[in-house]
């Protein structure tokens, strides 16, 4: 059994696909950690003092240290503890997982957001980029097991949160992911099937259920 | 790969180009350099970037790189000497942290000024410096206190995505007619980047800071009219 690291904790959100991030990596270097959930909407004096900058989630606090940026986290937890390197050694391969990673950072959640707070020609623009934006992955992807090849790796942490919101886009964009990029489904499948990403992913009808609520807030019909 | 040619496809008033410009001269590794014509990319830039199709690209040998903090990630990890990124891992995310800041939030925050109408500018302009005075405070009693440059004696990754492309304000002050960057508000941070500018690398390699105000005074003339 993993004994506790000294002092590591998680403040997190549990549906936010950032947060599950670093509870995957962390999951898969096998090290304890305390998990705490933020209520986004009554943000604690831990987290305004850890994250003074964004007063975002995720944060990792290390032996008193916080680190912030879910990326960043996921690094920094690579760095430190360096059995099952999510980061290849060969440095083109890191410089071509960080792109990746990048790219779904700049991409992704951004054209989520559309998807869902929009409605008519924007949606519509919103429906396309995302099938754009799914396909290129695939092709990343292509017919890999993993995005880091044999082995589970960095682009798989980046990018496997975001498969628990394929429903949510799907039903808020009129599209059908599996048939736009079935690769990509599969690769999500077997990505379940490692205990690190299906105790931290949550039901896609659950997020979907958080969209509904987001759209309430929001005022989008 | 030791041995095989280095390829950089940029543009010489891109201040994302000048960062990799930087760390190459650095590390004391030549390279080719390629101009392109942002208005009318080549074929080569289109096949290398086909995702951003945006420079700067490096090429080495025939593998393409892009983005400009990952090539230099790439450039540290592969030519080891002159490290451009700390040792201790956390010190190494404080640094990507902040880079990150740098530029998903202050310079979009930037950005903002240029764009905002005449009423927004002045709400602009300050969250612009509210944002600036999260690295002040780096530099006064934050993570680098005392320190010379943000990478302590030595220029690092912070330093170069953060003094890169101030030329950009410089201009921007002499058309809008304010001053942004001031330095009563902003000592250490005045400080900093007279001590980046001073250095013999950053004069070296990036083009004379005349001509590229004068470029972006251009450019920002063109936006407003």
């Amino acid at each position: 059994m993993a004994t506790a690291a000294k002092g590591v904790v998680l403040l997190d959100f549990w549906v936010s696909p950032f947060g599950q991030r670093c509870r995957i990596a962390l999951a898969e270097k096998g090290v304890e950690y305390e998990y705490k959930e933020e209520n986004l909407w009554d943000k604690s004096p831990l987290l305004l003092k850890a994250n003074p900058v964004h007063k975002k989630i995720p944060v990792l606090i290390h032996e008193g240290n916080p680190i912030c940026e879910s990326l960043v986290i996921v690094q920094y937890i690579d760095e430190v503890w360096s059995n099952n390197p999510l980061l290849p050694s060969d440095p083109y391969e890191r410089a071509q997982a960080r792109f990746w990673a990048d790219f779904v950072d700049k991409k992704i959640y951004e054209c989520g957001t559309r998807l869902w707070k929009l409605k008519g020609e924007a949606q519509e623009e919103a429906r396309k980029d995302m099938i754009e934006i799914l396909k290129l992955l695939e092709g990343e992807l292509g017919d890999k097991k993993y995005f880091g090849g044999e082995t589970f790796g960095f682009v798989d942490v980046a990018f496997v949160p975001f498969s628990a919101w394929f429903y949510s886009y799907e039903t808020c964009g009129n599209f059908s992911v599996e048939k736009e990029c079935p690769k990509l489904v599969a690769w999500a499948k077997r990505c379940m099937e490692r205990e690190s990403v299906s105790k931290s992913l949550h039901d896609p009808h659950k997020v979907h259920e958080f969209v509904g609520h987001l759209k309430k807030m929001y005022g989008v019909e | 790969m030791e041995g095989a040619p280095l390829k950089l496809h940029g543009m010489w008033a891109s201040f994302y180009v000048h960062r990799v410009q930087l760390v190459l001269h650095l590390k004391g590794v030549e390279y080719e350099y390629v101009e392109e014509d942002l208005s009318n990319k080549s074929r080569a830039l289109l096949l290398q970037n086909p995702v951003h199709k945006k420079v700067p690209v490096l090429l080495h040998g025939d593998r393409p790189i892009a983005e400009s903090t990952i090539i230099i990630e790439y450039i540290d990890e592969f030519w080891r000497e002159k490290p451009i990124l700390p040792t201790d891992p956390y010190e190494r995310a404080v640094v990507r942290f902040w880079c990150h800041f740098v530029d998903d939030t202050l310079r979009p925050s930037f950005g903002a000024i240029l764009r905002s109408s005449a009423e927004g500018q002045g709400a602009a302009v300050d969250n612009f410096r509210q944002n600036l005075e999260f690295l002040e405070a780096e530099l006064r009693d934050g993570f680098c206190k005392g320190r010379k440059f943000f990478g302590g004696e030595r220029i690092g990754l912070l330093d170069i995505v953060m003094g890169c492309g101030l030329y950009w304000n410089s201009a921007s002050e002499d058309v809008l007619g304010l001053k942004i960057i001031d330095q009563e508000s902003f000592p250490f941070f005045t400080s900093w980047f007279e001590s980046f500018n001073e250095a013999k690398e950053v004069k070296e390699v990036i083009p004379p800071t005349e001509k590229l105000v004068e470029y972006v005074k251009g450019l920002l003339q063109k936006m407003f009219n």
